[in-house]
């Protein structure tokens, strides 16, 4: 596995926002959490990425306990995120938002960057190289040196894939990625992610949007009130009455199941 | 000998108190520590000086001094801070326009004035003092002990106790939601700056009064204290700041008996650092939640 | 020729204060540089004029052994109450640090060999006019190279989103100590080089207006490059030379700036920003 969770837990001041849940992530494919708002997938990516510590339970990233270990170090470790409110950097440009997320890879020292060394030059050359790669890999090719606030909202998104990918991360976290998107933008966007998981980045992404999900997944997980109440293939979540229950309420689950022929 | 040296550290931590009440006041509803606050305290001073110089008695240049010093507070908060406020920008932008404009206040106090201690006319308050099992309290500081009683009773009845308090607290915890829900947050806000600020003013009348010695830089060396003792009271916290100030005052009184009055300030701002550095929210505060 | 001493005497304070000032501006813009309000500076000046001032008069060490040493006593202090002091944010880091200074500026005042209220005098003028720019064109010019770097990205990208730049990977806290470190460096330089160009240092020279000064300065300036907030300091040296009734409200001037610079230019006075990477030319 991948990445793995036991017993994951996170309370709020009396709040229990992920409750004791099991995760278990193999190294490649696409795969999702979904649930109701509040549900608990934004904080449970937030325990994962080491943004929120956990109440209780674990959480193991190829092979290495990490659940103390802090949010840079996570990212160091090969594990990249975006936002559900975008979390651009918007008075830099777009090929530096790029360049942050190789952030973890450049080590020139001090030295050899007040001397402009050789070695610095060519880390930096290399860094924006990826950088554009990353870029184009979103289609912002032509947009290096745009003010990233001044881009459109979906390209905004976009580019916080591109950030997170150019590290070349081997875990990537998509806290809905589709906000806001027309059709033909989340079609795009699918495609996107296809193509990221082509490469050998597992993707785990969050998302309302039932649809888009079983489409594209080769696993989902269902939370409900901060708890994991589904875990397999997208197809049995569709006729799992728990996960329809959580969806659609419990009267309208009986009516359905009452209407069945 | 110990037992005066307590109450004088009670007495002298009241007037922390008192100042303290309506800076944490600000901090706890408006989200901003408005360093032009010892302004407010400097300008009572001098306005119930002036006044009691013009022949008004005390008891109408107290509230005369407390109301104008409110009117400047809710002035200079309209001109300072309402447009960061609307912009939505962060707290350390209010800290440092706040800053600034208390820097400007005091220098410009002073290229005014002068630099001088003034001193208020002698027999505004009978000068006598109560003396019993041994120790001595005078009359000004028994006006400060009450006053300080009084409007920490008063503020809390005002917090917990009424319809505006519901909706000034509402307004700390969640300007959006409050404005939403139809609370007045901007006229809160300027009703929150002038109630803080005639707090200074009579603060500052107060002071004076037990000191003797008005000063533009009066607000600025209690400002100082005022940072301490709103910070290990908990920002906003009004009982904090209470407990807090008295604590501070027997501390630099204790202090200044025991070891060395010089070092007095100096270990009131020890006892600030140590206290941010073990719980960051004060003695008494909770952190506020921050949203990841 | 007594006027033309005299002449020489006002430039040559004037010429001092600016290069010193620089050096103070550069030090507040290290720690706004990724988005702290630590306004300690004076503080680790006053580390700085002191411990070199002590070890001049009562070790009688040579200046250009005293220089590097009194850039150490700022940082040492700086380790010692960083790691707890950067675990604080926003206004409680700007309180802490000022509450700091005020500690200091207690012990100068209240230690018998620091010369209490009446601060240290005739310490030698060993500090030659040279120098003091020397070293802030180095300042600069390291501040330029890292800025461009990618710790400067990372630096910036600190200051717009703190838990984005940590979820890239930066290592915020040794960032926050790192740039705090700086910051000593660059105030106990100039506090070091301000003792031993004017003789005379008192604790009241690194309280509590000294900070927001300096804070002005950089504010004034902005922190778009090193150069701005350069720009800030010399402006506000030397606006109150030019124009003699400023020099009695030199402070009030400081704080109005603050507050103009804070409301209506945000980014300060030369708002220009370092370029990281140049467009290039159009493809082939
Ligand atoms: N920092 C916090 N402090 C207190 N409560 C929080 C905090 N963060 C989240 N919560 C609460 O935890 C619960 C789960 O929130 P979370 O954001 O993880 O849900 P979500 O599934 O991502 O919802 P959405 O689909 O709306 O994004 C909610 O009830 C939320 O109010
Ligand atoms: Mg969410």
């Amino acid at each position: 596995m991948l990445l793995q969770t036991s017993a994951l837990s996170r309370h709020f001041a009396g709040l229990v926002a992920v409750d004791r849940v099991d995760l278990a992530i193999p190294q490649g494919g696409i795969h999702a959490v979904i649930g109701p708002n509040g549900a608990g997938k934004t904080t449970l990516f937030n325990l994962i990425s080491g943004l929120a510590t956990p109440t209780a339970g674990q959480i193991s990233f190829a092979g290495q306990d990490i659940t103390l270990l802090p949010a840079d170090r996570r990212a160091q470790a090969g594990m990249a995120r975006t936002f559900q409110n975008i979390r651009v950097f918007a008075t830099m440009s777009v090929l530096d938002n790029a360049l942050t997320g190789l952030h973890a890879r450049l080590s020139a020292s001090l030295p050899a960057i007040i001397a402009r060394l050789p070695g610095f030059r060519r880390a930096e050359r290399d860094a924006i190289a990826r950088a554009q790669a990353a870029l184009a890999l979103v289609g912002l090719q032509d947009r290096a040196y745009t003010q990233a606030g001044a881009l459109a909202y979906g390209d905004q998104r976009r580019l916080e894939i591109a950030r997170a990918m150019a590290g070349g991360p081997r875990l990537l976290l998509l806290d809905e990625p589709a906000a806001g998107m027309n059709p033909a933008e989340r079609a795009a966007l699918a495609t996107l992610i296809r193509a990221i998981a082509a490469q050998g980045t597992t993707v785990l992404l969050v998302e309302h949007d039932m649809p888009f999900v079983m489409g594209l997944s080769d696993s989902v997980t269902v939370l409900n009130f901060g708890r994991r109440i589904f875990a397999g293939p997208p197809g049995a979540a569709r006729q799992d009455p728990g996960v329809i229950e959580a969806y659609i309420g419990h009267k309208a689950a009986v009516r359905l199941a009452g209407q069945a022929p | 000998m110990l037992a005066q040296q307590l109450l004088n550290g009670l007495l002298l931590g009241a007037t922390y108190a008192l100042f303290a009440l309506g800076f944490t006041l600000m901090f706890g509803v408006l989200r901003v520590v408005n360093l032009t606050y010892g302004f407010y305290f400097t300008a009572g001073a001098f306005l119930a000086l002036w006044l009691t110089q013009a022949g008004a008695p005390l008891f109408l240049a107290l509230p005369a001094a407390a109301i104008a010093s409110g009117l400047i507070a809710t002035l200079l908060d309209w001109l300072l801070l309402t447009r960061l406020r609307r912009a939505g920008a962060d707290e350390l932008a209010s800290l440092m326009v706040t800053l600034g404009a208390v820097l400007a206040l005091y220098a410009g106090m002073t290229a005014w004035l002068g630099p001088d201690i003034r001193r208020l006319p002698p027999g505004l308050i009978a000068a006598g003092a109560l003396e019993a099992f041994g120790l001595r309290i005078t009359l000004a500081q028994i006006l400060i002990l009450a006053a300080c009683a009084l409007l920490v009773g008063l503020l809390l009845w005002l917090m917990r106790g009424t319809r505006l308090g519901l909706a000034i607290r509402a307004m700390a915890e969640r300007p959006d939601t409050a404005a939403l829900m139809g609370i007045a947050t901007a006229r809160l806000a300027a009703l929150v700056s002038f109630v803080s600020g005639a707090l200074a003013g009579a603060g500052g009348v107060l002071i004076g009064l037990n000191f003797n010695a008005i000063h533009p830089y009066m607000g600025e060396s209690m400002m100082l204290r005022g940072f301490v003792v709103i910070v290990v009271g908990g920002l906003g916290n009004i009982f904090g700041a209470l407990v807090a100030g008295l604590l501070l005052g027997i501390i630099e009184v204790l202090t200044a008996g025991y070891i060395s009055s010089g070092l007095k300030e100096a270990v009131a701002f020890a006892l600030l650092v140590l206290v941010l550095w073990t719980r960051p929210a004060g003695l008494f505060g909770t952190t506020l939640a921050r949203k990841a | 020729m007594a006027w033309f001493d005299d002449l020489l005497f006002t430039y040559q304070n004037l010429a001092v204060a600016l290069g010193v000032n620089g050096l103070l501006a550069l030090s507040m813009y290290v720690v706004l540089a990724v988005g702290q309000l630590s306004l300690g500076q004076a503080a680790f000046m006053g580390l700085g004029a002191y411990s070199s001032a002590l070890m001049s008069l009562q070790l009688g060490w040579p200046f250009w052994a005293v220089l590097p040493l009194s850039c150490v006593v700022p940082v040492l202090f700086a380790l010692a109450v960083g790691g707890p002091t950067l675990r604080l944010n926003g206004v409680y880091l700007a309180i802490a640090t000022i509450g700091l200074g005020e500690v200091l500026r207690g012990v100068y005042l209240n230690v018998d060999v620091l010369g209490g209220a009446m601060g240290l005098s005739g310490i030698p003028e060993a500090a030659p006019l040279w120098l003091i720019y020397a070293m802030l064109a180095l300042a600069v010019l390291v501040l330029w190279q890292v800025g461009k770097s990618g710790i400067g990205r990372a630096m910036e990208a600190m200051r717009l989103d703190e838990t984005a730049a940590l979820s890239m990977g930066v290592n915020i806290r040794r960032y926050r100590l790192a740039t705090l470190c700086a910051s000593a460096v660059l105030a106990g330089l100039a506090g070091a080089l301000s003792a031993h160009s004017t003789d005379f240092i008192g604790p009241n020279d690194f309280g509590f207006e000294p900070a927001v000064t300096i804070l002005s300065f950089a504010l004034l300036g902005g922190i778009g490059s090193p150069f701005a907030p350069v720009l800030g300091a010399w402006l506000l040296t030397l606006l109150p030379e030019v124009l003699r009734p400023l020099a009695d409200v030199r402070l009030v001037m400081n704080g109005a700036v603050i507050v103009v610079a804070v409301l209506f230019l945000p980014r300060g006075l030369l708002a220009w920003r370092m370029p990281r990477h140049v467009r290039p030319g159009r493809a082939a």
